[in-house]
């Protein structure tokens, strides 16, 4: 017996009952439909944070102040101590014993009120120096960033992300113009490219001024804090190196010789994205994992049907083992029609599962609530076709081989 | 071409033994056409498994074709009947929703052999239902399904043509016609006939009769056709 003449016998024993086979299908369709589009959504988060924390800029390695310890060794609390100076940063910039680290660059950070004219909006003010659109990778839409010029006399110049822009200038060309932050007034003299990304903390709500401004005119009482260094390798690959080599130069500078004691920290961009990879990951599986188990209620649905199938037709079943047929071809034929009903369900899912993934994009409100756009992966349509035929494969195996076990006498006698 | 030396076999129902058949020797040359005859529960239809290769004596030795039948498998019995014995049942027993012409090539399927549609329409046209080769069984009549029945037994050139009261659901008309079928493919293409059969003018195409009581042979005659 060849396919043709097994799927030939299997369409024939499909279509004598069709309500019956289109509602069991519908039950493995319906499974796959969800393991597409879930996998799908979860792809699609993930590409959405693997964007959001890219956007943070490539190669980026962060240095923080450790937590401080106080005098019985309690932890105080991330972020804590203010271990990190202007020469540290100098030191890394130096490139004699760090070649693989481009720039490095301090950063300060202060809260305040905004407000051009009658517009006032809340963002961080970063203070820092020139190397920081290199650093962070942000292009200038407009105007200029400003100059170590700027930072050695404490100018008073800020560079704006769009978001700001947006809620402050709305119409009017926000370079030239001065704003107030926290009652000190600055200067606009550029404006940042949009870089993306929602949620998550955006990359265009940021306000840049040099970091000499900063800590003369916002962080007041503070001091010169800086609460983080960022740090840019040559390249990806040259990341792990970089921080080798400013960890080592760190430890030298504090006089550390435990690296287990260090006052700070490092934190590549390469280990944000490997969290949020493996969260992403976890949820995708999560997800998929779901769905599986209405694909497995298919499954049971299709060995329901094909007993009942085998019973009904055990008349049928005599005849063709009365003419020659073998158990093999019995079994051969039962199999290949579940495979067929679970297939057929499994291609049919892909197509709307597909469908309604390119679908839901279009719905304005998904759009807006920042849904992630699902994606769906050709491994996830491999998988899930593969998956639909070996169910049918799996529970067609009991009826089918129930049917290829009949007696033909007693097959016969079978009304 | 059949030959059947102390066949008995005995049926298990629960503790109690059945004896169906107690001893059965009978030889069925090249060309016969014979009726084996006998009263329900004389073991007509034990035999007729037996020699149809569906169930296998429990002692005793059946050679069909130099073949001895009683020791194989499962799937070697499958084989037999596939290639030796055509089926002819009572109730037709083509399958449903299934053209004439594809249950007619069924057999061949199952054999895996080439040429099957022209095999099988030319089996069709041999019992005379050239012109209904695409009728599903519930669009022909009795005596019609039970020529499409005896083309799907023929199709395989089978060495027997095994018939199991093959007129028992079939009006008169029918039967007189189907049996003359019958005859003629014994005396035209000299086939082997093993019929079975309570009625006795049924009985009479045949060239031979053996009657059965209680599962021995109590009659074994040529009759003159």
């Amino acid at each position: 017996m060849n396919l043709y003449e097994a799927l030939r016998m299997a369409a024939n024993g499909l279509l004598a009952n069709r309500t019956r086979s289109a509602l069991t299908m519908l039950g493995i369709l319906i499974g796959v439909t969800a393991v597409i589009l879930l996998v799908a959504v979860g792809n699609g988060a993930s590409v959405q944070i693997n964007n959001q924390v890219q956007s943070l800029g490539a190669n980026v390695i962060y240095v923080y102040p450790a937590n401080a310890r106080g005098s019985g060794g309690v932890s105080q609390g991330f972020g804590t101590a203010q271990s990190l100076t202007q020469a540290d940063v100098d030191a890394l910039n130096s490139k004699q014993q760090d070649p693989d680290v481009v720039a490095a660059i301090p950063i300060a950070q202060s809260g305040g009120q905004i407000t051009f004219g009658n517009q006032n909006y809340f963002a961080p003010t970063t203070g820092t120096t020139p190397d920081f659109p290199q650093v962070r990778d942000y292009q200038l839409a407009e105007g200029s960033f400003f100059t170590a010029d700027d930072v050695t006399a404490r100018h008073r110049v800020v560079v704006l992300g769009q978001t700001v822009v947006d809620n402050l200038f709305g119409s009017t060309d926000p370079v030239g113009q001065t704003i107030k932050i926290s009652r000190q007034s600055f200067r606009v003299i550029g404006v940042f490219a949009q870089k993306g990304g929602s949620g998550l903390g955006s990359q265009d709500n940021v306000v840049v001024a040099p970091i000499t401004a900063v800590w003369a005119y916002l962080t007041g009482a503070r001091g010169k804090v800086i609460s983080q260094i960022v740090a840019s390798a040559s390249s990806a690959s040259t990341v792990t190196q970089a921080e080798t080599e400013i960890t080592t130069i760190l430890l030298d500078r504090h006089q550390i010789s435990d690296p287990t004691q260090a006052d700070f920290q490092l934190q590549s961009q390469q280990d944000i994205l490997n969290q949020a990879t493996s969260i992403s990951t976890a949820l995708t599986l999560v997800l998929g994992a779901i769905a599986g188990i209405s694909l497995v209620v298919g499954g049971i649905g299709i060995m329901n049907i094909m007993l009942v199938t085998v019973t009904e037709r055990t008349r049928e079943i005599g005849i063709r083992k009365a003419i020659g047929a073998r158990r093999r071809d019995i079994l051969t034929q039962f199999l290949i029609e579940a495979m067929v009903l679970s297939g057929l369900g499994g291609a049919l899912g892909i197509a709307v599962g597909a469908l309604l993934a390119q679908e839901a994009p279009k719905i304005s409100a998904l759009a807006t609530s920042g849904f992630p756009t699902p994606v769906v992966s050709p491994t996830s349509v491999v998988l899930a076709f593969g998956v639909s035929v070996a169910i049918g494969l799996f529970f067609g195996i009991y009826p089918a081989n129930r049917a290829a076990r009949l007696h033909p006498i007693e097959a016969l006698r079978y009304e | 071409m059949i030959t059947l030396e102390g066949v008995t076999k005995t049926y298990r129902m629960g503790r109690i033994e059945v004896p169906a058949l107690q001893g059965i020797d009978l030889h069925v040359g090249r060309g016969d056409f014979v009726a084996i005859m006998g009263a329900s529960g004389s073991g007509k239809s034990t035999l007729m498994n037996i020699i149809g290769c569906l169930d296998v004596p429990t002692s005793g030795r059946y050679i069909l074709d130099d073949t001895d039948v009683a020791k194989l498998g499962d799937d070697q019995l499958a084989r037999i009947r596939n290639r030796k014995i055509g089926f002819v049942f009572q109730s037709y027993n083509l399958i449903p929703r299934t053209t004439a012409l594809h249950n007619v090539e069924m057999p061949l399927v199952y054999a895996g052999e080439g040429g099957r549609t022209a095999r099988a329409r030319e089996a069709l046209s041999a019992v005379g239902l050239a012109d209904r080769v695409n009728h599903q069984p519930t669009e022909l009549s009795g005596g019609q399904q039970q020529r499409a029945a005896i083309a799907r037994a023929l199709v395989t050139n089978p060495a027997i043509l095994l018939a199991d009261e093959p007129t028992g659901n079939l009006d008169t008309d029918s039967s007189v016609e189907i049996m003359r079928l019958l005859s003629r493919l014994n005396t035209e293409q000299s086939r082997t006939i093993v019929l079975i059969t309570h009625e006795q003018d049924i009985a009479h195409f045949a060239s031979r009769v053996v009657e059965l009581r209680d599962g021995r042979i109590v009659r074994d005659e040529r009759t003159a056709a």
